[in-house]
């Protein structure tokens, strides 16, 4: 556990190795993960969310929603930022793209199934009182799917989290990656310190958007004793049999 | 106005204040669905007075639910018109037209992410109607359907039977001058079935809506509807007409088929012992054998078979205004007391 | 951190012979360059890739159902059980290599790598498992029961294959994500089909290698899906087509 205690010793001095001053600090480096991975999360939202939640409200493009799913799962990150570094060379913006192309996919699956799914029932009763289409996805088929969709968002920002740092391996200097590709300068204590910063990370962005989701899930779609499938962490991509 | 033909128990109760009725008129309605070569419905016609409940029965692939989803547009019409007070549902915006229908399906679809409250308040939101008169509204509505505390309550917090019983308050909250009705009572056990369909009786005698209410049982229809029309597959109109007239005097072997062959009995049922002429109790020996006088011809039948044939007082209260035998119920198939024509002067009174 | 055993040959770029144009002037893909190396580079990655890929997934296909069935039995165990899992699962591949790294007893090796691999795979299936057995419908276990099936004999005939397609979708899932991942192994392991990769990027980037290495462990994660819904599909026959 020797080198435990000493990566604890890393994190305690904010990662300053003593005689290299010039290296970035843990907070610096910790930051710009956090800066890139929402920058990354929030374009990928505001691409994908409107498009997954409008073809699962006309119920269309299944084929395409479902399946674009299932090809994210098999991309392996590193492969796929590799290839971007090397078709488009180093830099933000083509990490930046890497991470959004990787993180569109499961929110769009999550958001189509979450409300095409919304119970049939419901919708026609809805549409049956007098709900145009606008307002029975606002009212009805949003807070439904609420829980689906934050699993969706869940999974895409832990995805860029985790890419974030293997960035590193790429050539891409900036985020915490960087500590654990120069053990030559940092130490196995600063790599195992880095490693651990970078779990607590991932582990605390899960736990604020599942309080944030916790937050905008209507009781009574919590009280559900047969939710539609609303899993906490993990694959929650559409898991169909 | 008319009356529904259903035991006359229940009080003459005036309509509600406020509470509107709209004349509906099916004309030469024709659907025909886009993969299918037969037309699911084929130039219906059909009248329903205001404040009557009309119900649509017939067996599955008859056409009656897709008649009902015609109504309030949730399905496109091939051919004719369908008149609401007059105006033709063609001519409205359908999502406004919705509005202002009352519509319950049978799994209800109650909202989820909604409480009770909210639940009901759904239409009136939408209408625009100002929030102390919605609240009003709901108050009275939960008093109506006798759920008063479960206002806050969620709908997986709900038994079936009180779900179910939300979405009809639900459905009549914007206060429609139609209500629709696709096998609402289905999904119930046939217990609580009785009790929802007693209390729909219960509500529509004291709001006199318009009501379209599709069901496959006969019976159900016999019991709820002032008018029940008949359909066959492919949406045919085989028979449209009071349950008393669709018992006695079936349109032809379909509508025979389809009532049952113990339409006698059922016509018995649709009587009370109120609206006969009972012997005199001289000297009868009724024992300790009673029955009210709003028991159902069909029922007192049934006590005097489990008597042994055996007489019956029938008691008004206190007070025991006469009895009934075995020889009553011949007498009354005899001279035609039981046709429908008396019974119908006795209502219109 | 970065240990290579044995590299590609890379030609050095500006020098040698015509027959190396190709790789000097670094065009995105090389045929000679791929038939050179397949036997010594590629074909060996791929193997070790495959192997890395088939124990961790049959490790944490056992240890999962093993937890999934004893969760069937007794419920209080599915909550810690998710926690634990999801926990690992949430922990981004990179740090939990490392992390490993650290612990005494493992060290840069084979085994480290499997072990960070099958944790991955715990969530996932211990999930899907239980899901599919709690699935079965209640009326067909009373059935079984009623006719006086014992409860192992009414697992392994009933509860099990009516919840198969839930367990190998799970697998399905499993694997492909153990692929994806296990090109992150070679930071610790020099196996795999990410040892190419990176050293294609260590110094500056050899665009063939990393074209080639990246594209064969995509086909390879898009392939072992097909098969498993292949698979899916002979074992289960009554299954209902979803989408």
């Amino acid at each position: 556990m020797n080198s435990f205690s000493q990566a604890l010793d890393f994190i305690g001095r904010n990662g300053q190795i003593p005689g290299e001053p010039q290296l970035p600090t843990l907070v610096h480096l910790t930051l710009e993960t956090i800066k890139i991975a929402w920058i990354g999360v929030g374009i990928a939202l505001v691409i994908a969310l409107p498009i997954g939640l409008w073809l699962g409200h006309i119920h269309r493009g299944s084929f395409v929603a479902i399946n674009v799913g299932n090809i994210w799962r098999a991309l392996p990150s590193l492969a796929v930022l590799a290839i971007g570094v090397a078709f488009l060379g180093l830099g933000l913006r083509n990490v930046e793209l890497a991470l959004i192309v990787l993180a569109v996919p499961p929110v769009i699956t999550n958001a189509y199934v979450a409300i095409d799914g919304v119970d049939r029932d419901v919708v026609d009763a809805a549409r049956g009182m007098g709900f145009n289409g606008w307002q029975i996805l606002r009212k009805v088929e949003l807070p439904l799917g609420v829980p689906l969709i934050f699993a969706g968002i869940r999974t895409a920002a832990l995805f860029v989290v985790s890419t974030t740092t293997i960035a590193a391996l790429t050539g891409y200097s900036g985020s915490l990656g960087d500590i654990i590709n120069n053990e030559a300068s940092y130490h196995l204590s600063g790599v195992l310190g880095a490693a651990m910063c970078i779990a607590a990370l991932a582990l605390l962005t899960d736990l604020l958007l599942a309080l944030i989701q916790r937050v905008l899930t209507p009781r009574g779609v919590s009280l559900e004793k047969h939710p539609a499938r609303t899993e906490a962490i993990g694959p929650p991509l559409a898991e169909n049999v | 106005m008319a009356q529904t033909e259903g035991p006359s128990a229940y009080p003459q109760a005036p309509p509600s204040a406020g509470s509107q009725a709209a004349t509906l008129e099916l004309r030469d309605v024709t659907k025909v669905y886009p993969d299918q070569e037969q037309p699911a419905l084929s130039h219906l016609n059909l009248k329903v007075d205001a404040g009557q409940v009309c119900v649509l029965v017939g067996p599955s692939g008859s056409g009656k639910t897709t008649a009902m989803r015609l109504i309030n547009r949730m399905i496109p019409l091939s051919g004719g018109d369908i008149l609401i007070g007059g105006r033709s549902v063609l001519k409205r915006d359908p999502v406004e037209l919705r509005r202002e229908t009352g519509y319950v399906i049978q799994q209800i679809g109650l909202f989820p992410h909604l409480n009770v409250n909210e639940n009901i308040a759904t239409v009136p939101r939408l209408l625009g109607w100002d929030r102390s008169r919605i609240a009003a509204r709901v108050r009275e509505l939960l008093e109506l359907i006798g759920l008063q505390e479960i206002g806050k309550r969620y709908p997986a917090q709900l038994s079936g039977g009180q779900r179910q019983r939300v979405g009809v308050a639900r459905a009549l909250a914007g206060d429609p001058p139609l209500l629709l009705m696709d096998e609402p009572f289905g999904a119930i056990d046939p217990i609580n079935r009785n009790r929802l369909q007693d209390e729909f009786m219960r509500l529509q005698h004291r709001l006199r809506k318009t009501v379209v209410f599709v069901t496959h049982d006969i019976d159900e229809g016999i019991k709820l509807g002032d008018r029940i029309a008949i359909l066959r597959e492919r949406g045919t109109l085989a028979q449209y007409d009071t349950p008393a007239e669709i018992l006695t005097e079936p349109a032809d072997e379909f509508v025979a088929q389809f009532v049952g062959t113990d339409r006698a009995l059922k016509r018995l049922g649709l009587e009370t012992l109120a609206g006969v002429k009972l012997v005199e109790l001289n000297g009868i020996d009724v024992g300790d054998r009673r029955v009210p006088i709003t028991t159902t011809v069909r029922d007192a039948l049934s006590q005097v078979l489990a008597a042994g044939g055996a007489a019956l007082a029938v008691v008004d209260g206190e007070e025991t205004v006469g009895a009934v035998t075995l020889e009553l119920f011949g007498g009354l198939l005899r001279d035609g007391t039981l046709n429908g024509t008396q019974s119908e002067e006795r209502a219109a009174r | 951190m970065i240990v290579f055993a044995n590299g590609p040959v890379i030609p050095n770029f500006g020098g040698g012979g015509s027959t190396f144009a190709c790789e000097r002037a670094n065009r995105l893909f090389c045929p000679n360059w791929v038939s050179q190396n397949w036997s010594s580079v590629l074909w060996p990655a791929l193997r070790q890739h495959i192997v890395l890929t088939v124990i961790a997934v049959v490790i944490g296909f056992a240890i999962s159902t093993a937890l999934a069935l004893l969760a069937y039995r007794r419920g209080w165990v599915e909550r810690p059980v998710v926690i634990v899992t999801s926990i690992l699962y949430t922990i981004p591949s990179l740090a939990l290599f490392e992390l490993l790294v650290g612990v005494p007893g493992l060290g840069l090796s084979r085994t480290t790598a499997e072990v960070a691999l099958v944790s991955y795979t715990l969530l996932i299936m211990f999930r899907n498992t239980l899901t599919g057995l709690r699935e079965v419908p209640a009326e067909v276990r009373d059935a079984a029961a009623g006719m006086g099936m014992g409860s192992m004999r009414t697992l392994l005939r009933v509860d099990l294959p009516l919840a198969l397609p839930a367990i190998i979708a799970g697998v399905r899932i499993a694997t492909v994500t153990v692929i994806s991942l296990a090109t992150v192994a070679a930071l610790i392991d020099d196996e795999g089909l990410g040892a190419p990769i990176l050293q294609a990027i260590s110094n500056e980037v050899f665009k063939t290698e990393l074209i080639v290495a990246g594209g064969m462990a995509i086909a390879l994660a898009l392939l072992a899906d097909g098969l498993l819904v292949l698979l899916q599909r002979a074992l289960t026959p009554w299954a209902r087509v979803h989408q």
